[in-house]
């Protein structure tokens, strides 16, 4: 386990007041929950903001990137699409993208195409939980982020949220044996 | 899931219900985009299209188009009126040229039945059959079925009533298996000389009197009467057709309950339906357009998906 719940809410209490220290009173600012994942993390966020710190009328939406990835036809298994909600337009707007976990940054990378559709934001801030920084592929980095780790590319970080698995943590697990038996198959 | 059984689509009867529940998902995405401030989606920026209509068509001709202009697709379009098949050249030696100028996908309309499944036995691209004869045309039939699940929620256990010439219709027969295949009850009407004989053998039922035909259904689905592909006279006159089985405001204001209008297009005004039917808020013929592209973009982009690079 890399973070128990403890640790996740002191983490989403920093996030918020970082928030609150650049975006004072948010009034030109949106906040964009990447989909699927950092949706969760997205949802926290704006809780903190609205009941411990009183910030009203936070303009939020969610993202989904799936028609704008870079894999199309190139990934093993078929890409699934989510909703995309945001009934705002983003022109002159400073947007802050939250995801869960910021890995090779090419998700980023395609919210950043996505988000034009809606207009041309002033300025793009990123926050993410967990910043595996060694395992970047495009010069992407988060503005805002919970913690630094150092995983190898055959780990996989997962987030767990109390709404979905029934507790908060994050945890380090090696990439799915599953995975790894098809594939020496496929080889064989 | 969440990959479609076929690498073609050339008729529903080809598909299965998981299929269609995917294509609606996907289709509900694409309705979300095409509302944006930019409609516009990059995911198959390095596909190529050929649109070949060797019959012809407004509608369907430019849905397909928008379609794959909001993906990002590159276009080429063919009719065949401008085309060297009046040279003489063989369906398969012009899709093969088409093709050997590196295009991905074929939608193809063509006034034979079985087109579209003899080119995906013949030549090596993904087809989507946008009418063949009056054989099928899936994609108004899925965007026939998008748009009352829409509307009411649910396809399943809806009645629907397809009125018209049920015989020429490659509408009817594609809305019969997309319906079925969804769990609806499906009536047809119309002159008995334009219901074929064996209509029963797909489970619908035949209703010649449109007034009981209507107090039946939740969905009245208003065809054209198809005079370019009538070489008989299969009815009296026009206007007799029109007496019998036109549907006009007092008709359905005298109808117990509200039901949905739809009709693919060409609306012919005063024939099949009178303008203020077609122009009333029962009536979701416009709503059937704006979902063509939806479904259309759904249909190519799950295709697309599975040509690899």
């Amino acid at each position: 386990m890399l973070l128990n719940a403890k640790e996740i809410n002191i983490i989403l209490h920093r996030l918020a007041c970082q928030l609150i220290e650049d975006h004072p009173g948010f009034e030109n600012t949106v906040i964009i929950g990447i989909q699927p994942r950092g949706v969760f993390l997205a949802d926290r966020i704006i809780k903190l903001l609205q009941e411990e710190f009183k910030i009203k009328n936070i303009p939020y939406g969610h993202l989904d990137i799936t028609f704008y990835r870079d894999d199309f036809r190139r990934s093993d298994k078929p890409l699934e699409a989510n909703k995309t909600k945001i009934d705002f337009i983003v022109e002159d707007k400073q947007v802050i993208f939250i995801d869960d976990v910021l890995y090779t940054g090419r998700s980023i990378r395609a919210a950043l195409t996505a988000i034009q559709s809606f207009g041309r934001p002033k300025e793009i801030e990123l926050l993410t939980l967990i910043d595996r920084r060694f395992s970047r592929h495009l010069p992407i980095q988060p503005d805002y982020n919970g913690r630094q780790v150092d995983a190898i590319n055959d780990e996989q970080v997962k987030v767990h949220w109390k709404e979905i698995q029934g507790e908060d943590a994050v945890y380090l697990l090696p990439k799915e044996n599953s995975a790894a038996v098809s594939g020496k198959q496929k080889k064989e | 899931m969440s990959e479609l059984s076929v690498n073609h689509l050339l008729g529903i009867k080809y598909l299965t219900p998981e299929d269609i529940d995917l294509i609606f998902k996907t289709a509900d995405h694409f309705k979300e985009v095409i509302n944006r401030p930019i409609k516009k989606v990059p995911s198959l920026r390095d596909i190529t299209i050929a649109n070949l209509f060797f019959e012809n068509s407004t509608r369907t001709r430019l849905s397909f188009e928008l379609a794959e202009k909001r993906l990002s697709a590159d276009v080429i379009n063919f009719s065949a009126g401008s085309s060297s098949v009046s040279k003489g050249e063989t369906l398969i030696d012009t899709v093969n040229n088409i093709l050997a100028m590196k295009v991905d996908m074929v939608v193809m309309r063509h006034p034979n039945p079985g087109a579209g499944i003899f080119l995906s036995k013949n030549v090596n691209a993904s087809i989507i059959n946008a009418g063949d004869g009056t054989h099928e045309h899936p994609t108004q039939a899925l965007l026939d079925s998008y748009s009352i699940r829409e509307k009411l929620g649910e396809v399943k256990g809806k009645k629907v009533v397809i009125v018209g010439d049920i015989l020429h219709s490659r509408v009817a027969l594609s809305n019969i298996f997309a319906l079925k295949l969804q769990g609806a009850e499906v009536k047809v009407c119309g002159p008995k000389t334009l219901i074929p004989k064996y209509i029963q053998s797909l489970g619908v039922g035949v209703e010649t009197n449109l007034i009981k035909a209507l107090e039946w259904c939740d969905v009245a689905n208003m065809l054209r009467v198809q005079n370019e592909r009538m070489e008989i006279s299969y009815f009296p006159s026009t206007r007799e057709y029109t007496q019998q089985f036109g549907l006009n405001k007092e008709i359905l204001n005298s109808l117990d309950k509200e039901i949905v209008v739809m009709h693919p297009g060409p609306i012919n005004r005063g024939v099949e339906i009178t303008s203020d039917v077609a122009d009333s808020k029962q009536a979701i013929i416009l709503d059937q357009v704006q979902n063509g592209v939806a479904i259309r973009m759904a249909v190519i982009y799950l295709l697309a998906s599975k040509i690899k690079p």
